[in-house]
């Protein structure tokens, strides 16, 4: 089976215009939607606050929670915790909720009292956010490492200009991921965090291996524009990104349909970073390698990595 | 030209036992158990067993299995409910000769495990629990310290006779730190002479000394240095986990994880248990150290035979003999900072002491008009005791004291002091460790709490399993109809690239978590990527005209460049995501890292032997990979 009988020839970079006003674009949307909307934050980074109950009925826990989040406590996880020998009279579930600032631990108790009828209050916890805060430095810190990491990387096997492009095309898909993630209130919390991360590395991986031909390219080919170098080497590549794009796709979809819900966001965010980082290695990488002005002569001097045919 | 030696094949096919054998104890599964380990290192008795399985089966519970293992008693049951339901029975049965502890059993046979072969360890998500995040507030700490060096202080200038206006803690330089001592002085000769004096005490080499002087009064500044504080800081954290340690050993389970994280947080994950309240119960619950005299006036061999207890006494053991304390405490625990060997004057081993608080003027009075007379130290531990009533399990607690050292005072004691005359250094170092499990420990504060049930564990593993089963299987249907027989090798690198990354994971002994889970399935995605990018330039090849051998060598080599550099940014991703993040992230981290590592092996090194082996040693004129072209 073959999707591309011959090498294809689009005209990538004629549209480079056309992706750079799509890009942009979105990319406003989303810092805009990020500035009005903001996040929503996972209790992992806002700190919450933990309830143990219990009835003297079994309750079912998914139905505790319906009731949490009609009362307004839309973060609510309820679990149930295991019968043991000390505890046959009684059943009892561990109820969580996000941070409610306007509320004192007074009020919120009678709250939640209120929306599970019933029920009594074994103890009542306040989680501070400093896990969160932790979290949130860290996962910063490691978005900003990521970034200088790899750039290092490129910049020594491949070019600075490479680099640069690399990482601005890399911007661009977290920022999108968020904004979606934002638009939409998808809630953000540090598994998502993962998926971004692992995002900006898949999204690299895509724009190395368009940047690894053109650098072939660029030796082999003499009498080529920059722009029909990146023309030809996104070609030669769009089987490969579209069927690797394709296929790591499917099993993030898998994924999102049978992993459970802890993991839900997670492929979420895996979802839309396939498909913003493949668009993104396509046009967004290319094209700004080309604007910083790309040519021939950067990729020449380097190293004797021209195989040898047999 | 497409040929690999013999000795290639050789290699893959003993890894690919290898990987095999150690992924297998994955495949037998695990039984939710009870560990009895009697404190005695015998093993348990029959009668025991006998006792234990009559009263289980009073209340319905059948052990799968009743095992003697060398670690103690093993108890498989069929599900965690019963295990649980059991624990507390067996609790109470064995009381204090044994100690109970809630396991997960594998069912690996014997000639795996003799080869070192154990299953993946399993997280908290995946198999239940409970996971603490605990703080250290070790303000508190360095604020009891700075209280007890002010007293110190004074002392050595009142000793020496050099007068001074007052002392005091310095006054926060901001809200968080209170890192100094002030001692004011009327005049500079006082001053110097006060300086001089402190300067040379070693005690005091945790600051550093500047003067100043403001209208008529002249000061000596003594700033804690930065790095003593980290030293504080850091104790706390150690002496904390210690007692969290020795605490949660107390709960029976079975491979906690208790680690610093950061600074100064601590984390527990406790597997299998579900009693938060339990957990808390006794992970709060300290031990403390009383400081007692010994009552000198009174014979206690006397009291022992007659059995009369003089009033405002308490009879207690000392090395086999009997010693009368008197009730009133010259000094508790929370009062003691630390505790370290060191050797005395004489080149013995001695603990030297430091204390601090409110107590300590009263012990010094009281120890100043005892010398020469005995004092005991008195470790109490509390302990959470089960006893059956009624056929129901109740918990009660009960307090343990013993007496771990006894010395005769030789001076006032004040707040730093030797306790000398101990046998040897192990005796010193033993001794020094339970004054500290006793001392003064910073507050801990519980920051997150989490618990997992163990059906949840259950469903998060079935999901997963379907997730990462779903993606391979459409990944490889789809490589088999795009690639044909190249397709064919591509999957089974797959699936042995899951074997590997499974076979390493329970080699290193790595925790699988359920966003482990994914990474697994991730990896199948990205692993697959090296098989495209490879294929995809042999039909590049093909369609040029090359003949297939030139293609399939051109294929591999050209791609394994871009596979390398497409690899190692990942790679960095993923290296940063474990240093960086924690618990769920690491494991997601870990797990990514081990899966690149083994697809750059099964993707590149098995298919091209696997295509060696197939193409390599006849003429070839069409490849099977997909391509319908007759060039081929």
């Amino acid at each position: 089976m073959e999707f591309f009988k011959a090498n294809p020839t689009i005209l990538f970079m004629k549209q480079r215009w056309i992706a750079a006003v799509i890009s942009a674009i979105i990319f406003i949307c989303s810092v805009v939607s990020l500035s009005i909307h903001g996040l929503n934050l996972g209790s992992d980074f806002t700190g919450g606050t933990q309830a143990e109950i219990s009835f003297l009925q079994p309750t079912d826990a998914t139905q505790l929670r319906k009731q949490l989040v009609n009362a307004g406590f839309t973060q609510a996880t309820v679990q149930a915790y295991a019968q043991t020998a000390q505890s046959t009279s009684q059943h009892r579930y561990s109820v969580r909720v996000g941070l409610h600032k306007s509320l004192t631990p007074e009020q919120l108790k009678v709250k939640l009292l209120q929306a599970m009828p019933g029920a009594k209050m074994n103890s009542l916890e306040y989680i501070g956010p400093q896990v969160g805060k932790q979290l949130m430095t860290n996962g910063i810190l490691a978005v900003v490492l990521v970034f200088i990491g790899t750039m290092i990387y490129i910049a020594i096997r491949f070019e600075y200009r490479f680099a640069i492009s690399a990482a601005l095309a890399l911007v661009h898909d977290p920022v999108l991921i968020l904004g979606i993630f934002s638009f939409f209130h998808v809630e953000f919390n540090m598994i998502v965090l993962t998926g971004l991360l692992t995002v900006i590395g898949y999204s690299l991986n895509d724009t190395i291996v368009v940047y690894d031909r053109v650098r072939e390219n660029f030796r082999k080919i003499r009498k080529a524009t920059p722009l029909e170098i990146m023309d030809l080497s996104i070609n030669q590549t769009l089987s490969r990104t579209i069927i690797t794009s394709g296929l790591t796709f499917s099993v993030v979809v898998a994924l999102f349909l049978f992993g459970g819900q802890s993991v839900h966001e997670f492929s979420l965010a895996m979802m839309i970073g396939i498909v913003v980082g493949t668009y993104s290695s396509i046009y967004v990488a290319g094209s700004l390698a080309i604007a910083f002005g790309l040519t021939r002569l950067h990729l020449i001097p380097q190293q004797k990595l021209i195989d040898d045919m047999p | 030209m497409n040929q690999y030696p013999l000795w290639r094949y050789l290699f893959i096919i003993i890894l690919i036992l290898f990987g095999a054998l150690y992924a297998t104890p994955n495949l037998y599964g695990t039984d939710p158990a009870i560990q009895i380990q009697p404190k005695s290192g015998q093993p348990v008795s029959a009668a025991i067993i006998a006792k234990i399985k009559n009263t289980l089966s009073q209340q319905t519970i059948f052990p799968d299995a009743i095992q003697q293992q060398n670690t103690g008693l093993l108890i498989r049951f069929k599900d965690t409910e019963d295990q649980l339901k059991a624990q507390g029975y067996i609790q109470a049965l064995v009381a204090d000769q044994a100690t109970v502890a809630l396991n997960l059993a594998p069912r690996t046979p014997h000639w795996l495990r003799a080869l070192g072969a154990e299953p993946m360890k399993l997280g908290l998500d995946l198999r239940g629990g409970i996971h603490f995040l605990y703080r250290v507030d070790t303000s508190a700490m360095l604020k009891e310290r700075m209280s007890g060096d002010v007293h110190t202080m004074g002392d050595a200038l009142r000793h020496s006779n050099i007068r001074y206006a007052h002392i005091a803690q310095a006054p926060a330089a901001n809200d968080k730190t209170q890192n100094g001592i002030v001692i004011a002085f009327r005049s500079v000769a006082d001053r110097d002479q006060g300086l001089t004096l402190l300067q040379k005490q070693t005690i005091n080499s945790d600051y550093q000394f500047t003067t100043s002087q403001k209208n008529d009064r002249f000061f000596v500044n003594a700033a804690f240095l930065p790095q003593a504080e980290i030293a504080l800081e850091e104790q706390a954290v150690t002496q904390n986990l210690n007692t969290l340690r020795n605490r949660v050993n107390e709960l029976g389970v079975s491979e906690p994880v208790i680690q610093q994280q950061g600074k100064n947080q601590i984390s527990v994950d406790l597997p299998g248990i579900q009693d938060t309240a339990r957990a808390k119960e006794i992970i709060g619950k300290v031990a403390t150290l009383h400081f007692q005299l010994v009552d000198t006036q009174h014979d206690a061999a006397t009291v022992v035979s007659s059995g009369v207890v003089p009033f405002g006494d308490t009879l207690f053991q000392y090395e086999g003999q009997p010693v009368l304390l008197k009730n009133d405490v010259v000094l508790h625990g929370t009062s003691i900072l630390s505790a370290a060997t060191i050797t005395d004057d004489n080149g013995r081993p001695a603990v030297s002491v430091r204390a601090g608080g409110n107590e300590v003027s009263r012990f010094n009075q009281i120890t100043g008009d005892n010398i020469n007379k005995p004092m005991a130290t008195v470790y109490i531990e509390t302990r959470a005791v089960q006893h059956i009533v009624d056929g129901k399990v109740v918990t009660t607690e009960k307090q343990f004291p013993k007496v771990i050292n006894i010395a005769n005072i030789n001076n006032a004691l004040g707040n730093s002091f030797q306790i000398t005359g101990l046998d040897s250094n192990y005796a010193a170092k033993n001794l020094a460790l339970l004054l500290r499990s006793g001392a003064y420990t910073a507050p801990i504060v519980a920051i997150s709490e989490n618990t997992v049930g163990p059906s949840l564990g259950k469903d998060n593993i079935r999901s997963g399993t379907l997730a990462c089963e779903m993606g391979l299987l459409f990944v490889a249907i789809f490589m088999l109809f795009y690639y044909g027989l190249f397709g064919l090798l591509a999957d089974i690198a797959l699936t042995l690239n899951v074997v590997f990354i499974v076979a390493i994971m329970s080699l290193i002994g790595a925790t699988l978590t359920l966003p482990g889970i994914a990474a697994i399935v991730l990896t199948v995605g990205m692993a697959v990527d090296a098989n495209v990018l490879i294929y995809e330039r042999i039909r590049e090849e093909l369609r040029q005209g090359v003949s297939p051998h030139a293609s399939i060598y051109a294929g591999y080599e050209r791609a394994f460049v871009t596979i390398v550099d497409a690899n190692v940014t990942t790679l960095i991703v993923a290296v940063i995501l474990f240093a960086l993040g924690s618990g769920p992230v690491q494991g997601f981290a870990i797990t990514l890292i081990i899966g690149l590592l083994t697809s750059m092996v099964t993707a590149i090194f098995f298919t091209r032997a696997a295509v060696n082996l197939i193409y390599g040693k006849r003429r070839i004129e069409k490849l099977s990979i997909g391509m319908k072209t007759d060039n081929g």
